[in-house]
């Protein structure tokens, strides 16, 4: 393990940056967005909650796939992929980090999305530990422990230092680059920190939300639950949760004309949105209380039946915070987890 | 699985338009320098597009034995497929594909009697398996094809079923429309009452294509009949995007219709939620 002093962090961002693009989350206004890092920015080391994870930086909200030239009734088709150039992005937490795991299993499954793959191969990610935890974080209940974050390189923050640990082989690599700056170390500082932080992690709110009755041969069984009946009514179906999550992965596919050609992209959708699966002959989920059931069973059902148990939720709480109506899927863990539900 | 650079299409050409009915059209389809764009099972779909104009999933409805061309009927349901119908011979598209799993021609369908049911439009999907059969017929048992469109004149390939499908080869076509009209002389009434009257035995590995509450009706009278589900094969049609599982909009349940699908045996289908 290594060690860094606060006082330090400006020196390591921009030989970090000098070595790789790097994104921070940095406060902007009231909010904390992940954000490229210029020097003297007001990087949040122990801010928990961005208002967006950095999904972004490896499935943008909206990005271009192809280029077409349209000439009478012919037509001509550009390749406009680049290759990813090297990023980092520092700070990101451990349910985002394993929100990025979760939407491997998507993108790079057969056929591979050769777009996501190259932000995935070129980013590097550097986690931090939660100390602090909000009351609106579950990861816990998930299996991820906040207090031992993956991705690339894995950071601590305690009193004034920050304690560094690379992960990977891409890690290894950037770590060996910005060395010099930091001082050898044991892991007692960061045991004792864990361990007091446990305690707090051991009270929050939803510690104890219960997955038994969300595991095995339950599609439909939960799929008819007259719970959905109760939860839904008031969704507004305005899309937040869905934006704000770090695992949720719909896209839509749209041309614009720029005046000189045709531009093919994909941007983030919502399963909310009425017209989601509207069809020529008609729509499979007309009413709200359909399409709210759809993000939830795919998050706590079909996700996990696809991809061995693993649930598409990693408990950030973003939905918690920001639905309108409050509205979210710890409310809808607690009506449908139990076992026994009718 | 997929051929292709995900999501990046390849150039096709229109060669031939046909007029099948007065809202569907076959459009012939190479590559630019001729052949098929790709290579494809029966059942398989492809995204076609007119960049600025749209991008939708298409059934290939000609057989993969016809490597000289592709083939889809395309009926007038929007802003692309309007546009195409407008098109003449010469305008290139775009393709991209083969999407989703085909009918199990080399598999379970091998050797067995087959009986194909179609509604509408649905006969275009199972176009591609019957002349794959046509083509194969020694390796297939009897061959029995149900069609039936609102009226003589929303029939689908019906010179082909005249002139190269009906009694050759042990092929038998059994056409209906829905009411009594000058100068037909076939039957007269839907499909699911239709098959029943037809009177098949029970071993009939049975495939269905339609409006799907066509389809919700044939797969009612074949379970009155006693027909096993595990026998009975039909597609789902959702909207699509991607075509690869990953844009989040086709699903059924657990199921991707674009990858997983669009062909699912009855009981596969039962076992999912109504929601289609
Ligand atoms: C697996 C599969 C196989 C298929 N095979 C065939 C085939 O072989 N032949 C065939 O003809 N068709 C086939 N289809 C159907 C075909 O994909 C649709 O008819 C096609 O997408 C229509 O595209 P369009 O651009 O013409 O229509 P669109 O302009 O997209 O509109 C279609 C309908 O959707 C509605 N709509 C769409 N977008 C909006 C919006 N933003 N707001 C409000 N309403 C909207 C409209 O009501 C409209 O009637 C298949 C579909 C699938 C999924
Ligand atoms: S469903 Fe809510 S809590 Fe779970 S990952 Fe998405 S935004 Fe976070
Ligand atoms: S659950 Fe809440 S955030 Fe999500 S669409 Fe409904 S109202 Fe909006
Ligand atoms: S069309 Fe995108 S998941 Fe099926």
């Amino acid at each position: 393990m290594l060690k860094l002093s606060l006082s330090r962090m400006e020196e390591l961002f921009s030989r970090i940056n000098g070595e790789r693009t790097l994104y921070a989350p940095i406060q902007i206004g009231e909010q904390t967005q992940f954000t490229p890092w210029v020097p003297d920015a007001a990087v949040q080391m122990n801010r928990l909650s961005t208002v967006k994870s950095p999904k972004d930086y490896f499935f943008p909200h909206i990005e271009d796939i192809a280029a077409f030239r349209v000439q009478g009734k012919e037509i001509e088709i550009l390749d406009v992929r680049t290759e990813a150039a090297p990023f980092a992005v520092f700070g990101v937490r451990a349910c985002d980090a394993e929100s990025l795991n979760l939407l491997d299993r998507i993108f790079l499954d057969d056929p591979i999305d050769t777009f996501y793959e190259s932000k995935r191969k070129s980013g590097l990610i550097i986690t931090t530990a939660c100390f602090e935890p909000e009351e609106t974080c579950f990861c816990g209940v998930f299996g991820i422990d906040a207090l031992s974050p993956g991705g690339d390189i894995a950071t601590w923050i305690v009193d004034d230092t920050l304690y560094w640990n690379a992960l990977t082989e891409k890690g290894e690599a950037l770590t060996e680059a910005v060395k010099d700056l930091f001082e050898e170390t044991d892991d007692m500082a960061v045991k004792a920190a864990q361990e007091k932080a446990q305690t707090v992690f051991d009270k929050l709110p939803f510690r104890d939300l219960n997955l038994d009755g969300l595991t095995g041969e339950v599609l439909m069984k939960k799929f008819n639950s007259p719970e959905w009946a109760n939860l839904n009514p008031s969704c507004l179906s305005c899309g937040t949760c869905t934006f704000i999550c770090p695992t949720c992965h719909c896209y839509d596919i749209q041309d614009f004309d720029t005046g000189k050609g045709i531009q093919r992209f994909k941007c983030w959708d919502s399963c909310m949105c009425s017209d989601f699966t509207l069809m020529a002959h008609g729509n499979p989920r007309t009413s709200q209380l359909e399409r709210f059931r759809q993000r939830y069973m795919h998050k706590l059902i079909y996700f996990p039946d696809n991809n061995d148990g693993a649930y598409a939720c990693v408990g950030c709480g973003r939905c918690v915070q920001k639905c309108p109506i409050s509205m979210n899927i710890v409310k809808v863990i607690k009506a449908l987890g139990v076992e026994n539900d009718v | 699985m997929c051929n292709c650079e995900i999501l990046i299409p390849k150039l096709g050409i229109i060669t031939d338009i046909r007029d099948e009915t007065p809202d569907v059209k076959t459009f012939s389809v190479t590559a630019p320098d001729g052949g098929v764009v790709f290579p494809h099972m029966p059942g398989q779909c492809a995204m076609l597009s007119i960049p600025g104009v749209g991008e939708a999933m298409f059934s290939i409805t000609s057989s993969p034995t016809n490597t000289a061309f592709m083939e889809y009927s395309i009926k007038k349901a929007g802003v692309l497929t309007d546009w195409l119908h407008r098109a003449e011979t010469g305008q290139q598209i775009t393709v991209r594909g083969p999407y989703g799993n085909a009918f199990p021609v080399e598999g379970d369908l091998k050797g067995k009697d087959l009986l194909f049911i179609a509604g509408g439009i649905g006969l275009a999907p199972l176009r591609s398996v019957i002349n794959y059969v046509r083509a194969n017929r020694k390796n297939y048992g009897k061959v029995d094809i149900v069609y039936g469109a609102r009226s003589a004149d929303d029939l689908v390939f019906r010179k082909e079923i005249e002139s190269e499908w009906d009694g050759i080869d042990d092929v038998n076509v059994h056409l209906t429309i829905d009411r009594a009209q000058a100068g037909w002389s076939g039957n007269v009434g839907f499909v699911p009452a239709f098959v029943k009257d037809l009177g098949f035995t029970k071993g009939r590995t049975t495939l269905v294509c339609g409006p799907p509450i066509m389809i919700k009706f044939v797969l009612a009278a074949l379970d009155e009949i006693g027909f096993d589900e595990t026998k009975i094969y039909t597609t789902m049609e959702l909207r699509m995007k991607c075509g690869i599982g990953k844009c989040g909009r086709c699903n059924i349940g657990s199921k991707y219709v674009c990858k997983d699908g669009p062909v699912f045996r009855c009981d596969e289908l039962a076992a999912l939620p109504d929601e289609y």
